[in-house]
């Protein structure tokens, strides 16, 4: 009786270590499958959010733009208004006007244009951007070698061999040149 | 990852029932003073256990919350802080979380970062504004990294478990030793009527052990706090893959004087570095953090690559214990080739055999200084800043340490000191002529 039940109950605990580790390659495999969906995620948002980006900010300089050369011609037209009062005018009051007119005109000539935070703003979303699917290409890589490193090591291999789970190949450069460090130059 | 994950938690369990076991202890000598007898043991687990139980029930429903609310954390989204924002979720996605954690901002000139949440379904970071103040960007997403690794591997589940069993041990016994009439006017009703010698052991046994049970227990705790923040900081490795970031992030973060108003002693584990202490001091068994400079030597010491077995290896050869503090189930992890290992580091060049006494903050560190060689890479055309300045270095006999933390050290040679310190990681190394 006692040999028959201690056989059995070895029997049961190899079936469950099985099922246990049957189950933990099956997670692993998804895991990666999903890793690998992640990062077409977020080339898609690159592909979706990157002219949009441009977009508003061509908008929004274009509005600048607009909105500064309106200024200017007002200005200039009061300007001209003012010149031909002021002969009526006292010669202080003539002189006063007349330099804040060039202060004004200073001031819109160096403008602390919003533009340039909108820039700012831009290249962080585009560093981040590229970030992200850098980020989602390295877990890929991670969750990959940790799955090839279950599939080859003993106890799994057993199971993976038998169940058909086969190695995933890991994220790499098809291109050689991409590995070349890039020349960066202003002219 | 996954195998960490398994690992830590059962040394969760270990610890957990370690304190469990405390929390029991104390509940048996808190009901043996109360009613001497063998009942006094069992009210006084029972009485344990119903405020164990009470304490658990508040800080799982509400724990982050309460957390959240007496810092002064307030929500933000994506437009408020951009760059807060990306760069948790870059890390988000460098660890595999389902979801994006809610990030918290705190209005406080003291730079310092926690993570809260029940797990990685619903968690939460959050960060001071002297913080966004003071770190670069790379310094800032070596925080965040650390902080998702505390949520990734299930940390804040188990300090908070913890915090509330030691809460419970500290409830009981206090609630006996500062009751002076429970300790002078006791009722020696009721018992078994078992013999009085035997009774009167158990009780100063009770009586000694319900003193020492807060102690012993705070020590299991800060232990605990401590060994997961070295395990967090080689995770947050893992992720951002530029261990210098978390470096630097740690020694600014450290250098800032004075603590933050809105920490207790029992919240401190959550935070990135001790909200009390400054740079070096405070270290030791009661502290809740490792010492800073420790953790950036380790830091820095990783040149074998981003893995946990580069961080192992470094922890070995930088710590006061060095002992290993990773199973060696987790460590079954190589770098995929064609990354960079030794990327944001410099491993020590020109000292020879790496470093083996570990280094501490103030112990000089002896080297042999002769001129750099002249080699033929010196008459290549020489084209950048850099390479004029090494040039012209080199032919006026300046002599070159490269310090451990990447910094060239150039030697004029005029220089007549026996010793000289780097000017980045304050180093004092002792110059054999």
């Amino acid at each position: 009786m006692m040999p028959l039940m201690g056989f059995l109950g070895t029997i049961v605990l190899l079936a469950l270590i099985f099922i246990g580790m049957y189950n933990g390659l099956v997670r692993m495999r998804n895991q990666v499958k999903n890793a690998w969906a992640q990062i077409d995620v977020q080339l898609k948002r690159r592909h979706d959010l990157i002219p949009n980006l441009v977009e508003t900010a061509k908008g929004y300089m274009k509005h600048e733009r607009d909105t500064l050369e309106n200024i200017t011609k007002a200005r200039n037209l009061a300007q001209g208004a003012a010149g031909a009062g002021a002969a009526k005018q006292s010669g202080a009051e003539n002189m006063l006007g007349g330099a804040l007119m060039k202060f004004f005109a200073v001031a819109e000539n160096y403008p602390d244009l919003k533009a340039n935070q909108n820039f700012l703003a831009i290249q962080e979303e585009l560093s981040s951007t590229e970030n992200k699917i850098s980020f989602a290409r390295q877990f890929y890589n991670d969750a990959v070698m940790l799955y090839n490193t279950k599939i080859q090591s003993i106890p799994t291999n057993i199971i993976a061999g038998m169940c058909g789970f086969k190695e995933e190949s890991l994220f790499e450069l098809e291109d050689a040149a991409e590995r070349a460090v890039p020349k960066v130059s202003f002219d | 990852m996954w195998s960490q994950i398994q690992s830590n938690q059962r040394k969760s369990l270990f610890y957990s029932l370690l304190m469990g076991f405390v929390l029991a202890a104390t509940g048996c000598a808190f009901g043996i003073i109360l009613i001497p007898g063998i009942e006094g043991v069992t009210v006084g687990c029972f009485a344990a256990l119903v405020v164990w139980l009470f304490l658990m029930l508040v800080s799982y429903f509400s724990g982050d919350k309460i957390l959240l609310a007496s810092s002064g954390a307030r929500k933000i989204m994506h437009d408020d802080f951009p760059q807060l924002f990306n760069v948790v979720e870059e890390m988000k996605i460098a660890s595999g979380l389902p979801k994006m954690p809610e990030v918290y901002i705190i209005e406080d000139r003291i730079p310092n970062a926690f993570a809260t949440g029940k797990g990685p379904e619903r968690c939460a970071v959050a960060v001071t504004t002297g913080l966004l103040e003071r770190l670069s960007r790379d310094e800032l997403q070596g925080v965040i990294a650390h902080e998702i690794s505390h949520i990734v591997n299930r940390d804040v589940k188990l300090m908070a478990t913890l915090g509330v069993t030691l809460g419970a041990i500290v409830l009981l016994s206090e609630s006996l030793t500062r009751n002076r009439y429970v300790l002078y006017g006791r009722r020696r009703s009721g018992g078994s009527g078992g013999n009085g010698q035997a009774q009167a052991i158990m009780l100063a046994a009770s009586l000694i052990f319900i003193i020492l049970a807060p102690a012993l227990a705070q020590l299991i705790y800060f232990a605990v706090s401590r060994k997961r923040e070295f395990l967090a900081d080689a995770c947050g490795v893992q992720y951002s893959r530029y261990p210098e970031g978390l470096a630097s992030a740690l020694e600014k973060i450290s250098t800032v004087q004075g603590g933050m108003e809105t920490a207790n002693k029992v919240t401190a584990p959550m935070y990135i570095v001790n909200p009390f202490s400054r740079f070096n001091s405070a270290s030791g068994l009661m502290s809740t953090h490792p010492p800073t400079r420790e953790r950036v030597n380790i830091l820095r010491g990783m040149a074998g690559g981003m893995s946990l077995a580069a961080y192992q290896k470094s922890f070995i050869e930088n710590s006061k214990n060095g002992k290993m503090i990773f199973s060696s189930a987790d460590l079954n992890t190589r770098l995929y080739k064609g990354s960079p290992s030794a990327a944001g580091f410099v491993p020590a060049q020109g000292l020879g055999e790496k470093l083996s006494a570990p280094m501490e903050f103030g112990v000089p560190i002896a080297v042999d200084v002769k001129a750099a060689p002249r080699t033929a890479a010196d008459n290549a055309p020489v084209t950048t800043k850099g390479e004029i300045s090494d040039f012209l270095h080199k032919s006026d006999d300046y002599k070159i340490i490269y310090c451990t933390c990447g910094l060239k050290i150039k030697i004029p040679p005029t220089y007549a000191k026996e010793h000289i310190f780097c000017s980045r990681c304050g180093i004092k190394y002792l110059l054999n002529k």
